[in-house]
């Protein structure tokens, strides 16, 4: 076998904290092949990116290693000199990680900082420029002159992180290492990124260490796959046998987690790993997952499992022969949805629009959005970031007054706009979980006082009762009496995250708006929160307002859908209708976009560039500049189509009839 | 761009405008009748009226106003009250002075706190950081009589190297050397801050993601310090320098008078201890349009390099 591009041989390494060291890698070890792509998966704080960076060691000054070295390319990377390693980083490896808008200089023309990598290899500034010109063509940039010449704020997301693709194949690196390269980017946006890379690694035979918590991603992309946990892997194998036939208890527990083959709260509640991962530098019990692993026997706590070679695959664990005994456990029950559509509904949207005027531009965030929401339904909002979702919902909450008066109705009575002017039982009636708990719960409040807080300004309960409550609604999120004393600085995400549902439950909301309440959390601690967000719902009949760019999660949570573009609604109907067809074309392709961790034999369907600017809007649809199946002749473009009612109740704003659109269940099926 | 510059420079009116009326309400407010205090309390009653009609004291408020603000746009503040010639000569001559030593001050300053900024902060944490912040920030809460008089004692009386005070006069070196010490009691008051700032922006610039890709592009640390680190971590620092301008011009006072420098400090301190209201009133006019220039230059200095003002950043 040839050298590995990429080899890490029982590496350790710690953080010193305190004086004291907290071990992050275990003894970790792996080899990516030359054109290999490798993926490691894990949750965080299993190590991965302290992985990534030890291969470049880009390490912070408290890093220690303990032990095993790393190979890059044949040469120990830990025993490099400074201009060895200079030399190593210039010519042999590159590493993209997430968010590209922070990796460019803001003040530096893109241009001269593609540039800046070629001149470093010795090329003159002609050849330098010439060369940026060819690169940036291959990462798919139609017109690289501009793009040279701007700055980084002026390229949307993915545009930046072609950029810096193209600064990582300058140098034509033997080894890529991709650190949470499509996080943060909208679904369709991460797709056309993970073609484009696919596309340039066969291009140029490059090894790839593929580092994500998307496991769609990684099963989209890698040869073969590694699952790390607590700095120690525990299985490995191709990408193919580990996520179809998981043969260690924690990759079970992982893929299971996952809202997959189209579940729904209704018919099933969601896997959950129980317990936590242990923290950095704990001593570790023989097998590192052990405290929450349900196979665990005496010997798993005395002797560490060595590796078990399976035929081309290896798993960390004593009781590979009894994996079948988790498998075959049946999932628990789902609540059963009760909504009641021949109610008064709880909110009504007639033709909501909301216009931002900025630098005398008419930005129209929302056009005549029109919905109704039941007692205890769950309405999806989707669409790629610019679609509206976020304003539509910050505009029911009243942070946002919408254009005309008198056009939201929430319990019978008319919203008034801005929190300021509502009556208390309707600002209590609509309550908020945002996406990252840690700015918005107040880190220097103790947890009580928190969900407390809330208790008596918007349940308004005098102190006596306080106590009860707050015990009450404390055990309802799942916390418990020892947390109450802690500040939210101690807690992890998902138990933040609980201290923030708790404070939007306090004062028994009708409709909580959830915007991306999992989309920072890891996925084992996303299926706990959707668990408890469905117990909830069903406990106190409350409707949610759903908000996420995860189409599996929004799949399992709503009863109903709505599908956004450049704030209008193209689709609205019941969920499985919305996934399954006949569907918008717009939803088809918003489907196709997202990586299945089941694997993707359908060919995936193309949007043409980037949302439009809602100051300029396309005329007609507002789709056709992008729809794969706009028709013949002009009618897509200049006759903005109705929204045409379709016989489950829902509504499609589409020329094409109902019965020719797609009816192919393009995502997420399996 | 355009527009940015455009509304600054309509603010900029509007200040000077506001600023115009302020200077001339304190003025007018002042007690006393104006001829009584030049002619003193026993002349007679008509050669007090008549001096107060030559002065142009007497009308209503609003066309004094008027006339006061259209000699002012012509470079005319009136006659000193003292000197009994024109305030603008007085001013402009302070004004070349404190200019002098505030562009020396920044000569001596700027780069000081830029580098001892920076080296803070690639020393965080470590030794040579604590002794470059806990000198700024002792300095910066001394008290400049404080300073001045310790540098006094030190070079001109124990030493006999500089001069303890005066205006700059003469040969250039002579006019640096009588411009130092004043200066160097500025700097010692400006540094501390300065460089806390030059070094916030420069650790927010190491630990960004494009110091990383900078980094791990393989370019040699030299390289990415200058032209990643300190290009981005620049920008604060020019902010406060631009807002400590202010300071120099305004609140030279207590170092002017220390050192018995005829800058403007001096001659607005003088004005107002002899009621010379003309003379007051155009030195304070001028160093506030002064320290308003120099922020609007400050902030078009900021916007220009920073191409998010520049161009306009995408919502």
């Amino acid at each position: 076998m040839s050298t590995p591009a990429l080899e890490f041989n029982d590496l350790q390494l710690a953080y010193m904290v305190r004086g004291q060291a907290r071990e992050v890698l275990r003894g970790v070890s792996f080899a990516v092949q030359p054109g290999e792509t490798y993926g490691l998966v894990g949750e965080s704080g299993c190590g991965k990116s302290t992985a990534a960076y030890t291969a470049v060691r880009y390490l912070p000054t408290n890093a220690r290693i303990l032990g095993g070295d790393v190979h890059l390319a044949g040469r120990d990377i830990l025993s490099l000199d400074k201009k060895e390693l200079q030399n190593l980083r210039a010519n042999d490896v590159s590493i993209v990680y997430q968010d590209p808008g922070q990796a460019l200089n803001p003040t530096i023309k893109v241009g001269l900082q593609l540039m800046e990598a070629y001149q470093l290899l010795g090329q003159s500034k002609h050849d330098a420029l010439t060369n940026s010109r060819e690169i940036l063509r291959k990462v798919q940039i139609a017109d690289p002159e501009s793009v040279l010449g701007r700055y980084p704020h002026q390229l949307s997301g993915g545009m930046q992180q072609r950029v810096v693709i193209a600064m990582a194949l300058a140098c034509n690196p033997q080894l890529i290492i991709l650190d949470e390269p499509t996080t943060g980017l909208d679904a369709t946006v991460e797709a056309e990124v993970l073609d484009l890379i696919r596309g340039l690694r066969d291009e140029f035979g490059t090894s790839v260490l593929f580092i994500s918590h998307n496991l769609g991603a990684i099963r989209a992309m890698c040869d073969r796959v590694g699952v790390l946990y607590a700095g120690k892997l525990v299985e490995e194998g191709r990408a193919q046998d580990v996520f179809d036939n998981p043969q260690h208890p924690y990759t079970v527990g992982l893929l299971r987690c996952l809202p997959r083959h189209g579940s729904r709260k209704s018919a099933q509640r969601l896997e959950t790993i129980p317990g936590f991962q242990p923290l950095l530098g704990a001593p570790l019990p023989a097998c590192v997952f052990v405290d929450r692993c349900p196979l665990a026997t005496e010997k798993c706590r005395s002797v560490a499992p060595e590796w078990t070679q399976l035929g081309g695959r290896k798993v960390r664990c004593h009781h590979v022969d009894r994996v079948h005994e988790l498998v075959s456990s049946a999932l628990p029950e789902g609540t059963p949805s009760t909504v009641d559509r021949s109610s008064t509904p709880m909110l009504v949207l007639d033709g909501v629009s909301k216009t931002f005027h900025q630098g005398g531009q008419a930005i129209k965030a929302v056009r005549d959005v029109s919905l109704e929401l039941f007692a205890g339904e769950t309405l999806g909002l989707v669409g790629e970031s610019g679609s509206g979702k976020t304003t539509l919902a910050h505009t029911v909450l009243g942070i946002h007054a919408p254009d005309q008066a008198n056009t939201i109705t929430f319990d019978g009575k008319n919203l008034k706009p801005g929190t300021r002017k509502r009556p208390a039982d309707q600002v209590r009636g609509i309550q908020i979980i945002f996406q990252n708990p840690d700015s918005a719960l107040n880190r220097r409040h103790s947890v009580r006082r928190i969900i407390g807080r809330s208790l008596r300004r918007l349940a308004q309960l005098p102190h006596s009762e306080v106590d009860g409550a707050l015990q009450e609604i404390t055990a309802s999120v799942r916390l418990t009496e020892r947390h109450l004393d802690m500040r939210p600085s101690q807690l992890s995400g998902g138990l933040k995250q609980r201290v923030a549902i708790a404070r939007a439950f306090a004062g028994h909301p009708r409709i909580v708006v959830c915007d991306e309440p999992t989309s920072s959390l890891d996925v084992s601690v996303q299926a706990a929160i959707l668990n408890l967000l469905g117990d909830l719902q069903h406990d106190r009949d409350t409707s949610y307002l759903f908000i996420s760019h995860d189409l599996r999660v929004v799949r399992y949570l709503s009863d109903r859908i709505a599908v956004l573009y450049l704030g209008r609604i193209m689709e609205l109907g019941p969920a499985e209708r919305v996934f399954d067809g006949p569907h918008h074309p717009y939803t088809e392709a918003l489907l196709s976009a997202a990586p299945s961790v089941d694997g993707d034999t359908r060919e995936r369907i193309r949007l043409d560039g980037e949302i439009p600017s809602a100051v300029n809007q396309p005329s007609g649809c507002v789709f056709h500049t992008r729809c794969p199946r706009r028709l013949e002749g002009d009618l897509c473009s200049t006759v903005e189509p109705p929204l045409t009612p379709t016989p489950d109740g829902g509504v499609i704003r589409c020329h094409i009839p109902f019965d020719q659109l797609g009816g192919q269940p393009v995502a997420l099926r399996s | 761009m355009a527009r940015y510059v455009l509304r600054r420079l309509g603010l900029a009116v509007i200040t000077l405008f506001i600023l115009s009326i302020v200077v001339f309400t304190v003025s007018a407010v002042l007690p006393g009748s104006v001829g009584r205090a030049i002619l003193g309390p026993f002349a007679d009653k008509r050669s007090v009226d008549q001096l107060n009609n030559e002065l142009g004291v007497n009308g209503p408020l609003v066309n004094r106003y008027f006339r006061w603000v259209s000699h002012a746009v012509r470079g005319d503040f009136g006659n000193s009250y003292k000197y009994k010639s024109p305030v603008m000569d007085f001013v402009s001559k302070a004004l070349t002075s404190s200019l002098k030593l505030a562009l020396l001050t920044l000569v001596i300053v700027v780069p000081l706190g830029v580098i001892g900024g920076t080296i803070a902060a690639l020393r965080q944490g470590k030794a040579l950081d604590r002794i470059i912040t806990i000198t700024g920030l002792s300095l910066a809460v001394t008290p400049e009589f404080v300073i001045g008089i310790v540098l006094i004692l030190v070079f001109p009386v124990k030493l006999g190297w500089l001069p303890s005070g005066g205006s700059p006069k003469g040969a250039v070196l002579d006019q640096l050397k009588t411009m130092l010490l004043p200066a160097l009691t500025l700097t010692a008051i400006l540094f501390g801050y300065l460089s806390r700032m030059a070094r916030a922006g420069a650790i927010e610039a190491l630990n960004s993601d494009y110091t990383r890709t900078a980094t791990l592009k393989g370019l040699p640390r030299h390289v990415v310090l200058r032209r990643h680190v300190m290009r981005n971590s620049l920008l604060p620092t020019i902010a406060v320098i631009a807002s400590q301008m202010s300071y120099l011009l305004g609140g030279l006072l207590v170092t002017e008078t220390l050192f018995n420098f005829r800058g403007l400090g001096l001659l607005v301190a003088d004005a107002a201890r002899g009621k010379d209201i003309p003379m007051l009133m155009g030195a304070v006019f001028i160093v506030g349009a002064l320290a308003m220039t120099m922020s609007l230059l400050a902030d078009l200095l900021i916007a220009w390099l920073n191409p998010r003002v520049r161009l306009g950043a995408k919502q």
